[in-house]
């Protein structure tokens, strides 16, 4: 499962991006970025402008005005340059996705019964129609029907249910999804899907191929990126009278030339910005591939930024998705040891979770060693769905272990009787929201074994981050409430709704909803399409159904539900990065104007050149260092543009005032500094 | 600034802050229809109009409706004009307005501009006076809060398709609000001196004779000029004085609350029957003040967040406090031209001192830089003091004043949709900040909310910069600047922003009743009003169409120091940023000449 | 259309009524009951007869009389229906020439006093009516009215502190000299 990781100017991705950029100067590319047009169009005029100041007609000097008109293609560029990059290595990102793709075997059978013979063939050959038989301890290699057997799955990773489900053919648990595990017994399944036409590979073709749709916010960032871009076009082309009649007035100096204009302009509307936004957009999508995440739309990550409540399945997002052995409880009149003793011997060639943390929880209290089974001549007896429960014949022994039914069953039919005390001790167990699991040798009931629900580490922690960052976590479980509310309160999420239906889980979303939150929520099983389908955000898991993936706006490739934390995380990134860059980008233009403005008039009003604070060296090394600054700072911007702004769980007040001293500060003091800079160089190296 | 500048500086803000929260409440009953009395009155009105007042309006109606109502005001106002000399109470005789002039008056009265092409004590009957004139005072003041009240609904419903009804708003506007304030007021103004009466101007004989040089003029009354251009005069002299009257404190108590500015004789509140004693100057400035601010504390209630309304007007109150700061600064350094001449320019307990051209002696410097930074801040344009003769720095303080777009209190209702109409763009992009779809008061701010920000901000700003280009490049433009040099440039500049943002103060210099500047003007003055009016309103019926939002901690406070400093930032950088470059040619540079000398 | 079209008219009618009518009557009616001076110009009579309004400034340029403050009404100064200041640019030079001028008519008048000259004495007003001068400039005109009409400086000096109106409150407005009024007493008193 390797995957190739790109560093951010990886030549590998820096030379194509390069041919891009040029590619991109198309001009019905350009014209797609309203802003950066402009910034297009004024490159074209100062190259005409230099062409015409060759031929001795010059408004200014050739050398100051090709300076600017070099200048300006560098913007357009460089702009391009940032897009072009960000989409190299979305498209690297994508083409990797699909080196990644399981290889899992499966064993196709020549006739669809059990009793044919069968020969192996990759996962990914198999299609629709297909009939393949799946062993204990196989994964399923695709979606299909059972049509013959029954068998005990683990659909944990799925449905969120650690309990194994029982699959047989014919009636309502006749499905059985790619990426599941059978656990006992075997079944004959028909494949639904071609796995090459799957849901993910659709997505992955998608990114790689499709047209970026522009999210809504960044709709209408564009738009008020236009706005200011038209005041400023008015602002500079009015100055052109402004400066005529001040020369008349003033009987002093030359009105200001286009070159400068054209210079101002490019300055004063928001470059930085524009100029980087649909990099933002792209690496914003990139950044959930990287986290095997494939987003449906940008909207869906945008969107995901927005969430104010979280539902969260318990088993594998907030527990651990097997259950672990915590106690011996042993019946009246039996010993701890005994029962531990009697565990540990039933479990000894369990190879389930479960079974194996019994065993090491009778080799800590106890420390009952590992027995070779073989050697006392035990017989294993499997789990099978018949009989629900699984032990271990030992001479004339007979140890069980399972739920209280099936033992109770057992022990009934054997003769023996169910103590009643255990019931109590049954009900104890499930309210500390932990399984109990019976273990019985003949006809007595030992007592029980207390399967605990390990809450994952860190997880506690991560919830008190949602919570700063203002988002409300819901546990979903079946479990009852007694259950679950002793898992939440452990776990420290903010909510839990037990007994979970697909009705209910719908409900919560739409109430929620109704009450003006957004909602995230994951999913994989079939009944949580529509829920799913309601939800705000909806990560589907890749090894889900099919109805669960086509009803999300996201799939998770991993299949980890703690993830929904990161793509919330990459959605506020996106969202904070374009703000950030629009605050700096407007804060850029205080210095600019210091630069050009005492430039552009000085030869009008020699008193202006007060207001050139930063002693730049001439005007025209004045205009064109600001130029330069406004150019070099997209290329500056770019690992920004594509990393996204760090975001930190904090409340959104901290955020914000973090922010503006960063980018909002610091975008009126960095060109300052940054147009200083680059007059001295020029100065220096006596360009201008 | 003198110690008893920032003793009258404090003392007026802290007036101003005890009166906006009880009249803001009071405004808030008034507009919700909480009001106990006066439902006889209004409900005799309704039935006479066939209103029915719980039938409400959709955005687009009630943009309608308000359009042709104020339409309807331009008609009146321009055929009071055109008509006056047939109509009765025009005791002086003046003729009818010309066309372009009546057209422009018209349009200025209307928006809430209020700016004056005509001198009012030689051109106006008492007739057009107080039933063209006055009556818009009354109708544009209350269009502006009706507006910025549809714009709270917008704010307050949800998922409501309608923003209320606009002639119910207009006529509790009109009876509850500004009418029994204008009472009050005016017959306090009456108490000091300022007139009220019906009767002709009153000629007297005055203690000297007065000798001067008379313009000839010719057949057509144009004056006559001498091979350089100057005017050719003649001597004379006289011993009378004419004295105007006329119904000047109901129109001027409504001028002043109403932040329309239009004053009943060309000299506005520097005149001594408009504002004759420092006590009806400060009265004055606070009625500019009054209801701009407690609509700030109307908005706060409305919304049911009263933090809300206050930070908008803490953001307004910081603004006002440096602008004014400001001000009366530099107008207290004084000329150093007329300094040189062997003037006493300093500070006494026998003078004001400072740069007194243009300024009253028993207003002074701070209360005058202090009337001139409220009038130019709200919307108002009235002027004690002739801003033209105001120093640099100190002029450009009343010409940045109205470039901020008039939303530091600003005009009645105008100020408080312009200042949210910031607030929605400084949400916009704060939220972004911070990761989240910006949301303001629970609603989200998306395209189409964004779309009509920036025609709001957008149309003010173009209106100026190219007004004042079209002004400059052309002969007619020129031909109307009174000052030589910079000054020049900064009088259209100041004409064109005066305009666009409906203030209505000048730097008078400028002849402006010219068919060029009163048709530009004109259009100045409309897209400047309803080009933000119209998106404001659809603004209100997006944001009311839209879900509530719940807040979280993740949600971005919009009151609090961080956020007053953001609207700060925001209205300085995206309102001033465009007229940098008009201010470097104009104010700065004059500035800049004035101290360094030629 | 039409269900805007009627409401529209007639609210537009009834109001207009109400605030352009019946408002400025209710208010005509209050002030001249109850301030009728005041709602009518506040005018300053001698022997009878109306010489002026105590607001409203004259123009005096005798040198017996105290001076007011420039005026740049047209054709003539506190001319009180142009109503009006300068509006001359702080550069302008048109303004320094004027403000020489009066600097110079001053000190015609008085040739004894080479003091500067208080600024508001030589600047004219917003009103171009404007009633009032500083006490400096009213101080700085004592001792030419003295010569012209052979008093001594102090009575006339107690006659303008008579005429002084200190700041309201201590903050409001400016301490200020009624021309008219001071040079009305002058002729009843102290002729």
């Amino acid at each position: 499962m390797s995957r190739k990781t790109f560093t951010l100017f990886d030549p590998e991705l820096v030379k194509p991006a390069i041919v891009e950029s040029f590619k991109k100067l198309s001009p019905h590319i350009q014209w797609r970025n309203p802003v950066m047009f402009v910034v297009y169009v004024g490159s074209i005029l100062t190259t005409i402008l230099w062409l015409q100041s060759m031929r001795g007609q010059g408004e200014a000097p050739s050398g100051f005005i090709l300076g600017i008109a070099v200048w300006l293609w560098f913007t357009v560029i460089f702009a391009n340059f940032a897009e072009a990059l960000a989409e190299g290595r979305s498209k690297a990102q994508a083409a990797s996705l699909r080196g990644l793709k399981k290889e899992t075997w499966a064993k196709k059978l020549h006739e669809p019964t059990s009793k044919a013979s069968w020969h192996s063939v990759p996962a990914i050959d198999l299609r629709k129609g297909d009939v393949v038989i799946v062993d204990a301890g196989e994964f399923i290699p695709a979606d299909g029907d059972v049509i013959e057997g029954v068998a005990s799955v683990d659909e944990s990773a799925i449905t969120g249910e650690s309990a194994p489900v029982i699959r047989e053919s014919g009636g309502d648990f006749s499905a059985v999804t790619g990426g599941t595990r059978v656990l006992s017994d075997w079944i004959v399944m028909r494949v639904s899907a071609n796995p090459g036409e799957t849901f993910v590979d659709r997505m992955i073709a998608m990114v790689e191929n499709a047209k970026r749709q522009k999210t809504p916010n960044e709709i209408a960032l564009t738009i008020l990126l236009v706005a200011l871009t038209i005041v400023f076009l008015g602002v500079t082309v009015t100055l052109l009278p402004y400066s005529l009649f001040s020369v008349s007035v003033s009987g002093n100096g030359t009105a200001v030339n286009m070159t400068t204009l054209i210079a101002l302009l490019v300055c004063l509307i928001p470059t930085t910005i524009a100029g980087l936004l649909s990099a933002i957009g792209v690496a914003g999508m990139s950044r959930m591939m990287q986290a095997n995440v494939i987003a449906t739309s940008g909207r869906a990550v945008e969107a995901a930024g927005d969430v104010d409540v979280l539902l969260l399945d318990k088993t594998g997002t907030i527990t651990l998705g097997n259950r672990q052995a915590a106690a011996f409880i042993p019946a009246k009149g039996v010993t701890e040891a005994t029962l531990a003793d009697a565990a540990q011997l039933s479990s000894l060639a369990d190879e389930t979770p479960e079974g194996r943390s019994i065993v090491v929880l009778a080799k800590q209290k106890f420390n009952i060693r590992e027995r070779d089974i073989q050697g006392l001549g035990a017989v294993f007896v499997h789990f099978s769905a018949h009989t629900r429960m699984s032990g271990v014949d030992l001479e004339d022994r007979q140890i069980r272990k399972g739920a209280a039914d099936s033992i109770r069953k057992h022990v009934e039919s054997l003769g023996g009787a169910f103590p009643k005390q255990l019931d109590q001790v049954v009900d104890d167990v499930a309210r500390r929201g932990s399984t109990p699991l019976l273990v019985s040798d003949g006809i007595t009931v030992l007592g029980v074994v207390e399967l605990k629900d390990i809450v994952k580490g860190g997880i506690k922690e991560r919830f008190a981050e949602l919570r700063r960052m203002g988002i409300k976590t819901i546990m979903v479980t079946g479990d009852n409430r007694l259950t679950a509310a002793a898992i939440a309160a452990e776990a420290g999420v903010d909510d839990f709704l037990a007994e979970a239906t697909p009705e209910a889980k719908l409900a919560l979303i739409r109430q929620h909803q109704s009450e003006g939150r957004l909602v995230a929520m994951t999913g994989d099983g079939t009944n949580d399409a529509p829920a799913l389908a309601q939800a705000d955000v909806a990560v589907a898991m890749n090894s889900g159904t099919q109805a669960a993936k086509e009803a999300g706006n996201m799939v998770d490739l991993d299949s980890n539900p703690t993830k929904l934390i990161e793509i919330v995380e990459t959605g506020k990134q996106m969202l904070m990065t374009r703000g950030s860059l629009t605050t700096f980008s407007i804060a850029n233009d205080v210095a600019k104007y210091f630069a050009i403005i005492p430039a552009a008039f000085v030869s009008t009003y020699p008193q202006l050149s007060a207001l050139n604070v930063m002693h730049l060296a001439s005007p025209a090394s004045a205009i064109l260092s600001a130029v330069i600054f406004n150019a070099l700072i997209i290329i500056f911007l770019i690992p920004l543009a594509l990393k996204g702004v760090p975001y930190r769980p904090l409340g959104a007040a901290i955020l914000l005032r973090r922010n503006l001293a960063i980018y909002g500060l610091g975008g009126v003091i960095v060109p300052f500094i940054g147009i200083k800079f680059i007059d001295m160089i020029l100065s220096v190296a006596r360009v201008v | 600034m003198t110690n008893h500048a920032w003793i009258l500086l404090g003392v007026y803000f802290l007036t101003l802050l005890l009166l906006s929260k009880p009249l803001g409440l009071y405004i808030a009953q008034v507009m919700e229809g909480r009001l106990k009395y006066g439902g006889v009155i209004e409900n005799t009105l309704y039935r006479f109009c066939g209103i029915k007042k719980d039938e409400e309006m959709g955005w687009l109606n009630f943009t309608l409706a308000l359009l042709f109502f104020n339409l309807l005001g331009v008609i009146a106002v321009y055929l009071l004009q055109r008509l006056q000399i047939s109509l009765p109470l025009n005791p002086q005789r003046f003729a009818n307005v010309s066309p372009d002039s009546s057209f422009n008056t018209a349009i200025s009265f209307v928006t809430n501009t209020n700016w004056q092409g005509y001198s009012g004590e030689s051109t106006m009957s008492y007739l057009t006076q107080m039933l063209g004139l006055a009556v818009q005072n009354f109708f544009s003041a209350a269009t502006g809060i009706v507006v910025v009240i549809a714009l709270i609904r917008g704010f307050v419903r949800h998922t409501a398709s309608t923003i209320g009804n606009v002639w119910v708003d207009l006529t509790r506007v009109t009876l509850y609000i500004l009418l029994p304030l204008s009472l009050v007021f005016s017959v306090f103004l009456v108490s000091q001196g300022v007139i009220q009466n019906f009767v002709a101007n009153k000629d007297i004989q005055t203690l000297e004779v007065t000798k001067y040089d008379n313009p000839k003029l010719d057949a057509s009354g144009q004056p006559i000029k001498d091979a350089k251009g100057n005017p050719v005069t003649e001597p004379a002299m006289t011993q009378t004085q004419t004295l105007p009257m006329g119904p000047v404190a109901s129109q001027e108590a409504i001028k002043m609350l109403g932040t329309n500015g239009g004053g009943f004789f060309n000299a506005n509140s520097a005149h001594p029957y408009e504002n004759p004693t420092p006590l009806t100057n400060f009265f004055q400035m606070l009625s500019i003040f009054l209801i701009p601010g407690a609509l700030c504390i109307t908005f706060g209630r409305m919304v049911g967040d009263p933090r809300q309304g206050w930070t908008i007007y803490a953001a307004m109150s910081l603004l006002f406090l440096a602008f004014a700061i400001g001000a009366m600064t530099f107008e207290q350094q004084g000329n150093p031209l007329l300094a040189s001449l062997g003037t006493d320019q300093s500070v006494t307990a026998m003078q004001a001192g400072g740069n007194m051209e243009g300024k009253e002696t028993r207003f002074g410097i701070a209360d005058s830089g202090l009337f001139a930074t409220i009038t130019t801040l709200a919307s108002c344009g009235a002027v004690n003091a002739m801003h033209d003769s105001f120093t640099p720095l100190g002029g450009m303080i009343p010409l940045a004043s109205m470039q901020l777009g008039e939303v530091v209190f600003g005009g009645v209702g105008s100020g408080l949709y312009g200042m949210l109409v910031f607030a929605i763009l400084a949400v916009f992009i704060a939220g972004l900040m911070i990761g989240r779809t910006p949301e303001y008061l629970g609603k989200k701010i998306e395209s189409f909310e964004m779309k009509m920000t920036s025609i709001a901000i957008l149309v003010t700003p173009l209106l100026v910069l190219i007004g004042t280009a079209i002004a400059v490049m052309t002969e007619a433009g020129r031909a109307g600047i009174a000052n030589p040099g910079a000054h020049g440039f900064s009088e259209i500049l100041y004409a064109l922003t005066s305009v666009a943002n409906n203030n209505g103060s000048a730097f008078a210099g400028l002849s402006a009743n010219t068919p060029f500047y009163n048709v530009l003007l004109a259009i100045g003055m409309w897209f400047g009003r309803f080009g933000v009016i119209v998106p404001v309103l659809a603004i209100a019926g997006a944001l009311a169409a839209k879900k509530r939002i719940s807040v979280t901690s993740g949600t971005m406070s919009t009151h609090g120091p961080l956020f007053v400093t953001l609207l700060i930032g925001e209205v300085i950088l995206v309102g001033l940023l465009n007229y940098v470059p008009a201010l470097a040619l104009g104010p700065v540079v004059e500035h800049l000449v004035l101290w360094t000398g030629h | 259309m039409k269900t805007i079209l009627r409401p529209a008219i007639t609210l537009f009618l009834l109001l207009s009524v109400l605030t352009g009518m019946v408002y400025p009557l209710a208010v005509t009616v209050i002030a001249q009951i109850f301030f009728p001076s005041a709602a009518n110009g506040s005018l300053l009579e001698k022997d009878g007869k109306v010489v002026g309004s105590a607001l409203i400034g004259q123009n005096f340029s005798g040198s017996q009389y105290f001076w007011g403050r420039p005026s740049a009404t047209a054709p003539y100064p506190n001319n009180g229906v142009a109503s009006g200041g300068s509006n001359m640019g702080p550069l302008n030079p048109a303004l320094a020439e004027a403000v020489k001028a009066r600097i110079n008519a001053l000190r015609e008048a008085d040739p004894a006093n080479a003091q500067p000259v208080p600024i508001d004495l030589v600047t004219s007003s917003a009103s171009g009516l404007d009633p009032e001068i500083s006490p400096a400039a009213a101080e700085y005109q004592i001792k030419r009215v003295a010569k012209a009409r052979n008093l001594n400086y102090e009575q006339l000096h107690q006659l303008v502190i008579k005429h002084t109106d200190s700041r309201l409150f201590g903050f409001l407005g400016e301490a200020r000299v009624n021309v008219l009024a001071l040079n009305l007493d002058l002729d009843a008193e102290l002729k």
